[in-house]
């Protein structure tokens, strides 16, 4: 059966609660989950408090000024802080989403609850091990296939067929998604995940590619495609506002279309 | 592939790449099927759903001789007969799906899913036999 309770070695345990930042007249408090691989601990949830006079408005600015301020082995992924890496998705107050765009001020009642995006092996506090999610990624092929001769200039392609991308080529790889996913929670070593398989739909629908029918084969699995169950977490995760059960309905969609 | 734990890096039971292990034995070239079947079978029993409890209503507090009596109709036993076989089928693909959902052990999910075939088959024919015999009036 899947495992519906946490490891033993992943309970969490009571964290550490750290001073007021002194002088400070207006606090947030953030309870972020800890864990070191190298302490042989269980994780903790340490409480911080964030001065909002001194730093910006977002979830990262937030997490910035504790690993500048109080806590430099805080450890998390970030980069653009702009919403177009995806390096920071994490779970924030019980939502997939990323830091850089979540205001402190949208998260109520009370504490920012940061937590790293669910069901992936942690490496270190927020920071999870995508390597299957990235390996799934590759295995959809997200590149171009051709057979027929290279042009002079480049693959054409009408307005309208270009058209048909929108909603799936501005996907980031942030992983909210498929981790926010109760299907790829189960079966994350078998289906592909909404993000993986929103890739295969931009690839399956571009109009240049002359692989089509090889890639929906490559689709076509129990497990691989037709483990989603329509939840929609996906669509609701997504911080780019992508609908990737639509573009999986999509997919399901070719797959009919071409054995009737 | 299987996590031994959740916290630090993953052991995994063999040293394939993360791809390799993605694709694993390849894809099944199957599931469309079965998925075009359980929307098929759903929107017949939406369709078939109210003339069924319309016949169940016909029969409420009728003796056996007076469910022979409508059943003997032959649209109702082919409603009927209908309704037990989309819904026969539309449980079994629904259970398989929870099965495959749910359990991961190989051998007990072989098993489960060739008992829920037995199940299902077992509930249509026995529903089909009380059906026909009601309505060739035995």
């Amino acid at each position: 059966m899947v495992e519906f309770a946490l490891p033993k070695n992943s309970k969490i345990t009571g964290g550490k609660t750290w001073p007021k930042p002194a002088g400070a007249t207006d606090v947030r408090e953030f309870r972020v989950y800890r864990w070191n691989p190298d302490d042989g601990k269980n994780p903790s949830v340490d409480t911080y408090y964030v001065d909002t006079q001194d730093c910006g408005p977002m979830v990262l600015d937030g997490l910035i000024w504790i690993k500048n301020h109080i806590d430099p082995s805080l450890t998390f992924r970030r980069s653009c802080r702009e919403g177009v890496c995806g390096s920071c998705a994490m779970n924030i107050d019980g939502q997939n989403t990323l830091a850089c765009t979540r205001s402190m001020h949208d998260v109520k009642d009370g504490a920012v609850k940061i937590n790293p995006l669910p069901h992936q092996p942690v490496v270190k506090d927020l920071v999870p091990d995508l390597t299957n999610f990235y390996a799934q990624y590759a295995s959809v092929e997200p590149w171009l296939k051709t057979t027929s001769p290279t042009p002079q200039k480049e693959w054409k392609q009408s307005h309208e067929d270009r058209e048909k991308l929108d909603g799936l080529y501005e996907c980031i790889l942030c992983a909210c998604c498929s981790t926010s996913c109760p299907s790829y929670w189960w079966n994350s070593e078998r289906y592909l995940g909404p993000a993986a398989l929103l890739q295969a739909n931009r690839w399956v629908s571009d109009s240049r590619d002359e692989a089509t029918g090889e890639r929906l084969d490559d689709l076509e699995d129990p497990f691989r495609l037709y483990r989603c169950h329509t939840i929609m977490n996906c669509a609701k995760a997504c911080p780019k506002g992508l609908n990737p059960a639509e573009a999986i309905a999509e997919l399901k969609l070719k797959m009919v279309e071409r054995q009737i | 592939m299987s996590f031994d734990e959740s916290h630090g890096s993953p052991k995994r039971s063999s040293m394939r790449t993360p791809l390799g292990r993605v694709r694993n034995l390849g894809a099944a070239h199957s599931g469309t099927s079965d998925f075009w079947r359980q929307r098929i079978t759903g929107v017949a029993m939406t369709l078939l759903m109210i003339p069924v409890i319309v016949i169940v209503m016909m029969l409420l507090g009728r003796n056996q001789a007076g469910a022979a009596q409508i059943l003997g109709s032959l649209p109702i036993a082919v409603i009927l007969l209908l309704f037990i076989f989309a819904s026969a089928w539309h449980m079994k693909i629904g259970m398989q799906v929870v099965i495959e959902d749910y359990i991961h052990n190989e051998k007990l999910k072989l098993i489960s899913i060739m008992l829920n075939n037995f199940f299902s088959i077992a509930v249509a024919l026995a529903s089909t036999y009380a059906i026909l015999k009601l309505s060739s009036g035995v």
